[in-house]
């Protein structure tokens, strides 16, 4: 009896154990000072209860420069939002989650916004497997999630509450094959993907498809993961195949060294890429690589250089908020998502009984994302289309000494 | 032909990284038989040092400013080396007397200074960012601080016997290693963002790609790669005249031999372990500018963490603990890899398994020689 | 304890166990489910559960056996992808009657698929287990956990060349024709809990049988136990055995919980943070263990109000730790009354002036 007694202790103890730990784990609530909001309401004209906007994202870990990117943009947003009076006086405030780049924590998270923090709405994430893993939460929820910058064409596709406003990896890949093929004249193409990464992966696909349609070549595509230092190998075998353009559909961490790489082997071909290039800290310090990519061009969701007043505006009111940071592609999306979010809120109306997150208003809002239609947003006018995914032109960049200039746009 | 020739040396360049890295864990292993998990750190550490040495050194040294400068500064890049090995050394030094020492000895000042220095930081940015004044910041980082000092001594003076000491040793480097990692990502620290090295010794023409190339077997080989594999013989050499031809060499070797009968002999083994971490250390830190600076390769909180992993492999497959082992396992490692990317296809081994070929070597290594291939196999007695 | 029940044959106390922790599983079941507690704290519930299971398992290697394993994130990858690969390509066969959107059916239809499902998954695992095993526990200290590690690497360099489960990126379902089967959500509250509670058991079991003394005389004194007439390598091998059914189980409830499998969760990091829960709860303790499992799951849901500085604390504790209180929380000790008698004499003891010191003896 001795055994069974244990085991009964030791369950008991661990489920009180358990209970307990929760019950103070979710003891306290209270927005942090820091957070958005608190700073918006300073002008007084925002001042009835706060709606609260959920965010999860990867503010810890190695994912976290995406993640605290996004959060800026999204950030600024809000403080904006709030300092032009709120949405009918009630001023936004962002409840932000680190789920630390993890799966598991990006759903914990997810549900511990919509079991206790009530938010009107989720933003995030950036990873598309990360906004897979919390878009069912959210869908069944009937939570209305914007993802601002998960390009997979799954995410979007799980459920009626899911929204997002970039464009999709199909149309990035086919327009960077496009540009090839028409600009850049391009016949033999090699490609290096980032193995375990669907964004990476995916583009791969997509570009394959599109290019080989225009009648040109894939003479290469090697693969690489995140952790790798060395590239040598696999550009060694690209220049043996005498390629015309290489497409690097990857993040900038690896961009950086992929380039040096390629040109110290003296492969002079342009090389290709997509919106995941886009950070000014892939240019910054002269020399290093972007040197090595100097001449180089990628995809991406606009150019910061556009004149478009929403566009200046953005990057005028980034720079004042971040000391003087340059906004990247995230960041730009995050503002966006949290723009197109409160413009639905102001056109889904108030809702008759004064409670934002009652599950009536929430379709309501849903409906008022789906019906977004050329909103002037930080990345060019953003349009939701019938698969809830952002309908907008990419652009063509090209590096040149150190900044990215604007090319030709590619329209779906 | 020729492209065979061309990857071999680019597996003996991946190859020497590994090996100065894994020298770092074979020389700890040898005195102290821990696993060292934060040594991937130190060299996360040391590109981060190197790049602020960088900076320093640009500004400081206009005529020799190393950024846009189209002529290489030898002068600027080694000021960046030696300025990141030294920081290297430091770092291993604390590690080891705040971590790893108090667990062999009853020592509590040091990991009272070190452990309740960073735990009262964190307080005190905790306590920020909730916008308590300043003054009851600092009254809460210093309670915490005298607390955690307290805990220190009370039960240091107390501990008796561990139950596993290498357990215990080798729980308290994944702690310190985690500790590293997460605390460079905080955005007052380091930041998550991701950054580049400039460059610091500017070979290739940059208007038009054209690199400047040695020619070896007769294949052109860029002047990064030579640098690379130069400067590991280079430093392998200094450590081994170190340990070979100086008193203190013969004293670590004395201490990796036998610690007890060392300290018998009248040999001091804590300076000796201190300064066998803090040897290892240098190399890490010289081994994080190299690569980032010359293969351009991004410096985030988090690069040691593969690496290290794959160059203590290195070490275990030449037999650890032993220091011409890791120099072959390291070479082993880095030609084995690069060879499955170029070759791996014909034989029906996508590139996709590259870091597979790491494992499974050794493997292969431990179940034929389980002490390494160049390691002695002591078998117990009874 | 009453002395009637003490007095009934060993089957029969057993059996009454059997049903009272079910109709108490069931209960709690009943109330996690129910709309009040919400599903943030159920999927704390599951993970501090699925994290008993693993650390409980490495515990019977790691602990019982005093052998070292750096390589169950291995073996529960298995568990997992097994999982979900059987369960979405073999649908249309096996499990005909779950729904393919992946929501979960009632509590009576999914009795058997769970079991099935986690049989498999724990089958692969010890399979798998015995080709990791059967070379590597030749192999000591250090070395075995270098090794073990090692084959974990590959195990999950071969899952991410599985072009049927996405290896690579993340896995969620398959499309066959237009109709797209998503891997069933099949773990709650209830299967979790079950296997808690058999994983526990037959830990106890285990610990306090004459096995559990081959066991323990194997971590002990290996030489010592060999020339007692002890089959080390048999003893060594049935541990590793057990501990990765287990360890492939809790992978299984893991890929019936999340909406989407993705090969980077089943990384080094991972392994160390199960070998974390059983070196603080104490190597040995299977209720040391599973309270630690419990705290270091929920301490991170603690923290959440310090977001930043989580992952800098979590360390700092763990070196504090090893430095005050090596031997873990617990020891080598169940909890038990004696034992919390013990802890508050001591805990009293700090207050009071030391006791000359021993020396530490070397090592």
């Amino acid at each position: 009896m001795r055994i069974i007694g244990s085991v009964n202790r030791t369950l008991t103890l661990g489920l009180v154990c358990a209970s307990m730990a929760i019950v103070s784990g979710c003891a306290n609530d209270k927005p942090k000072a820091g957070d958005a909001g608190s700073g918006g309401t300073s002008n007084g004209t925002a001042t009835g209860t706060p709606i609260v906007v959920g965010e999860f994202g990867s503010l810890s870990g190695s994912e976290s420069t995406f993640g605290t990117s996004t959060d800026n943009g999204l950030k600024l947003a809000v403080n904006q939002i709030n300092a032009a009076g709120g949405i009918d006086g009630h001023p936004l405030t962002v409840k932000v989650y680190d789920d630390e780049g993890k799966p598991d924590s990006a759903l914990t998270v997810v549900q511990r916004l919509i079991n206790q923090d009530k938010p009107i709405a989720i933003v995030g994430e950036v990873a598309s497997k990360l906004s897979i893993q919390a878009a069912p939460a959210c869908n069944a929820a009937k939570v209305p999630m914007i993802s601002p910058s998960s390009t997979n064409p799954k995410v979007t596709q799980i459920g009626p509450y899911i929204f997002r406003v970039c464009f999709i990896d199909p149309f990035q890949g086919t327009a960077a094959a496009k540009f090839a093929v028409n600009t850049l004249k391009a016949k033999r193409a090699a490609i290096m993907t980032d193995q375990q990464n669907d964004y990476s992966t995916g583009l791969t696909k997509f570009f394959t498809q599109s290019f080989t349609q225009q009648g040109g070549t894939i003479v290469a595509n090697p693969s690489y993961t995140k952790d790798d230092l060395d590239f040598h190998s696999q550009l060694a075998n690209i220049k043996a195949l005498n390629p015309d353009v290489i497409y690097v559909p990857g993040y900038y961490g690896q961009v950086g060294p992929i380039a040096k790489q390629a040109r110290q082997l003296g492969i002079t071909v342009p090389l290709l890429g997509g919106d995941g290039w886009d950070s000014p800290k892939l240019v910054e310090g002269a020399g290093g690589a972007g040197q090595a990519l100097e001449g180089s061009y990628f995809t991406n969701h606009s150019s910061m250089e556009n004149p478009d007043p929403a566009i200046q505006n953005f990057v005028k009111a980034f720079k004042a908020a971040n000391s003087n940071g340059e906004p990247d592609a995230l960041a730009a999306l995050g503002y966006d998502a949290g723009q197109v979010l409160a413009d639905s809120i102001k056109r889904a109306g108030k809702p008759a009984d004064g409670d934002y997150t009652s599950e009536a208003y929430r379709t309501k809002l849903r409906d008022a994302i789906a019906a977004t239609k050329d909103f002037p947003g930080a990345t060019g006018k953003i349009t939701i289309g019938a698969d809830r995914n952002a309908v907008k032109p990419a652009v063509v960049l090209q590096v040149k000494g150190a900044a990215f200039k604007y090319v030709t746009t590619v329209n779906p | 032909m020729h492209q065979f020739t061309e990857q071999l040396l680019f597996g003996i360049q991946l190859g020497s990284i590994y090996a100065l890295i894994a020298l770092g864990y074979t020389m700890v292993y040898g005195v102290l038989k821990l696993i060292n998990f934060a040594h991937g750190d130190v060299y996360m550490v040391g590109a981060y040092g190197g790049l602020g040495a960088a900076f320093l050194v640009g500004t400081w040294l206009p005529s020799h400013h190393i950024f846009t400068a189209g002529l290489p500064s030898p002068i600027g890049a080694v000021l960046v080396l030696l300025c990141a090995m030294a920081i290297c050394a430091l770092l291993g030094l604390v590690i080891e007397q705040a971590a790893y020492r108090p667990l062999r000895t009853r020592a509590w000042i040091a990991p009272a200074i070190v452990l309740g220095a960073a735990a009262a930081y964190i307080a005190y940015s905790i306590a920020a960012d909730a916008n308590r004044n300043p003054a009851s910041c600092v009254a809460i980082a210093l309670i915490v601080w005298g607390a955690i000092a307290w805990i220190l001594k009370t039960s240091q003076s107390r501990r008796t016997a561990t139950v596993s000491p290498r357990l215990t040793a080798l729980i308290t480097a994944i702690g310190v290693s985690l500790f590293l990692e997460n605390f460079a990502n905080l955005k007052s620290i380091f930041t998550p963002d991701p950054r580049f090295f400039p460059t610091i010794v500017n070979i290739p023409d940059p208007a038009r790609h054209i690199p400047r190339t040695v020619s070896v077997l007769g294949v052109d080989v860029s002047l990064e790669t030579m640098l690379i594999f130069g400067l590991s013989l280079a430093l392998m050499a200094i450590l081994t005249f170190i340990v070979t031809r100086t008193k203190i060499g013969k004293a670590i070797r004395a201490v990796s031999y036998d610690a007890d009968a060392a300290a018998l002999m009248g040999i001091n083994t804590d300076r000796v372990i201190s300064f066998t971490f803090m040897l290892g250390a240098v190399l890490a830190g010289a081994a994080g500018v190299m690569v980032t600076s010359l293969t351009g390769t991004a410096i985030n909180p988090y690069i040691g963490v593969p690496f290290g992993l794959k160059a203590f492999v290195a070490a275990v497959i030449g037999g650890i603990g032993n220091i011409p082992g890791a120099t072959l396992g390291g070479l082993i490692m880095g030609i084995a890899e690069i060879m499955v990317v170029a070759y791996g296809s014909y034989i029906g081994v996508p590139d996709t398994y590259r870091d597979a070929v790491a494992f499974f070597l050794l493997i292969l290594i431990l179940l034929v020689r389980p002490s390494g291939l160049l390691g002695k196999f002591a078998p117990e007695k009874v | 304890m009453p002395d009637a029940i003490k007095k009934l044959p060993p089957l029969v106390r057993h059996l009454i166990a059997i049903v009272v922790i079910g109709a108490a599983l069931m209960a709690v079941n009943g109330f996690v489910e129910g709309p009040k507690f919400g599903q943030y704290r159920e999927s704390i519930l599951i993970f501090c559960g699925i994290n008993i299971v693993l650390a409980v398992a490495l515990n019977i290697v790691n602990g019982f056996t005093g052998q070292f394993s750096l390589g169950h994130i291995g073996f529960y990858a298995i568990g997992a992808y097994v999982t979900a690969a059987f369960s979405t390509y073999g649908h249309a066969r096996f499990f005909p009657g779950l729904p393919i959107d992946g929501s979960s059916p009632s509590i009576a239809h999914e009795i058997v698929p769970v079991f099935v499902l986690t049989t498999v998954a724990g089958l692969a695992a010890a399979a798998a287990g015995l080709v990791v095993g059967l070379p590597s526990l030749r192999l000591r200290g250090d070395y075995l956990a270098i090794i073990t590690l090692g084959f974990a690497q590959i195990i999950q360099v071969i899952i991410r060349n599985i072009k049927a489960v996405d290896g690579a990126t993340s896995f969620n379902g398959i499309t066959r024709g237009d109709t797209t089967i998503l891997t069933p959500h099949l773990t709650n509250f209830l299967w979790v809990y079950v296997a808690v509670a058999v994983i526990l058991w037959v830990a106890y079991s285990l610990r306090f049988s004459t096995h559990g003394l081959a066991f323990l005389a194997v971590r002990d004194d290996e030489i010592a136990a060999e020339s007692m007439g002890i089959n080390t390598t048999r003893y060594k091998v049935i541990a590793f055995l057990i501990s990765a059914y287990f360890t492939g189980v809790a992978g299984s409830l893991f890929a019936l919980y999340l909406p989407s499998l993705s090969n980077d969760q089943f990384s080094f990091v991972r392994s160390i943070d199960i070998l974390v829960m059983v070196v603080l709860g104490g190597l040995g303790s299977i209720s040391g263990v599973t309270i630690a499992a419990v705290l270091l799951t929920t301490l991170p849901e603690v923290l959440r109000s310090v977001d930043e500085y989580r992952l800098v604390i979590y360390p700092l504790l763990l070196i504090l730790l090893m430095l005050t209180r090596p031997q873990g929380i617990f020891g080598r000790d169940e909890v038990s009354k004696t034992w919390l008698k013990g802890q508050w004499g001591a805990l009293r003891g700090v207050f009071r002036k030391p006791s000359p010191s021993v020396p530490l003896p070397p090592g």
